[in-house]
């Protein structure tokens, strides 16, 4: 009766880190697509304003690399929840 | 005609400049996060703390020399290198963790902390910098520059 028990507890134990592993998966890739879509637009818009304005491309393309690095930010947080939880 | 921006202008390279700053401000900022980190976890948190500090320093310097060398050759392939090296950036960071997570001296909080803390701080810092130089360090109000009041 115990050793069920026991056993139980431990099959409990790994149900809930297997379910700690998936929400981090999950919260890892799910702050991947916002970034991806920020940096996808920064870029596009970017590109746009320096064929419109080429004698701004030095400050668009300065304000671009500020504008990623920011967005990635959120990546960076999704992928520290993500260390923390899972694995 | 007119004038089809096709490349960036291989004779300069503002996010080159960016992100060396940048990696300059992470050494001034680097020792304060390291006796904040030593102070609360110790000689293990110090060694997690300064490879969290590196890797932000590799992501801002990778990022920056992907971002220039690509359109240096055409704003087209700009497109396609932010896009694989956004994902290329982010395989290091988790092959660097999962790399190093099972070493003894790992420390993941104060990692993950440092992490966020020094890529936005150091973020900040430079983005007052730039600001505070017309939106371009290359455009630094100088007192000989075109247009500069003389006191």
């Amino acid at each position: 009766m115990l050793s069920v028990l026991a056993q139980e507890a431990v099959s409990g134990a790994d149900t809930i880190a297997a379910y700690g592993a998936l929400g981090a998966g999950f919260a890892y890739g799910l702050a991947a697509i916002g970034p991806g879509i920020g940096i996808g637009y920064i870029v596009g818009k970017s590109v746009e304003a320096m064929a419109r304005q080429p004698e701004a491309a030095g400050m668009v393309r300065t304000t671009m690399f500020l504008g990623i690095a920011f967005t990635e930010a959120l990546a960076l947080i999704g992928f520290v929840v993500f260390i923390l939880l899972g694995i | 005609m007119t004038a089809l921006t096709t490349r960036f202008d291989p004779s300069s390279a503002p996010e080159q400049q960016v992100a060396n700053h940048i990696a300059t401000r992470a050494a001034y900022l680097a020792p304060v996060l390291l006796v904040i980190a030593g102070i609360g976890w110790g000689l293990d948190g110090v060694a997690s703390t300064s490879v969290a500090v590196g890797l932000v320093v590799v992501n801002f310097l990778l990022a920056a020399a992907i971002l220039t060398y690509a359109g240096r050759i055409s704003i087209a392939l700009l497109m396609a290198a932010t896009m694989f090296g956004y994902i290329l950036r982010l395989g290091v960071l988790a092959g660097a963790v999962l790399a190093l997570r099972n070493q003894p001296w790992m420390e993941m909080l104060p990692f993950g902390l440092t992490l966020i803390v020094t890529h936005l701080g150091l973020l900040l810092w430079e983005t007052k910098y730039v600001s505070a130089s017309l939106a371009y360090p290359g455009l630094k109000p100088t007192a000989t520059s075109p247009g500069s009041i003389k006191e």
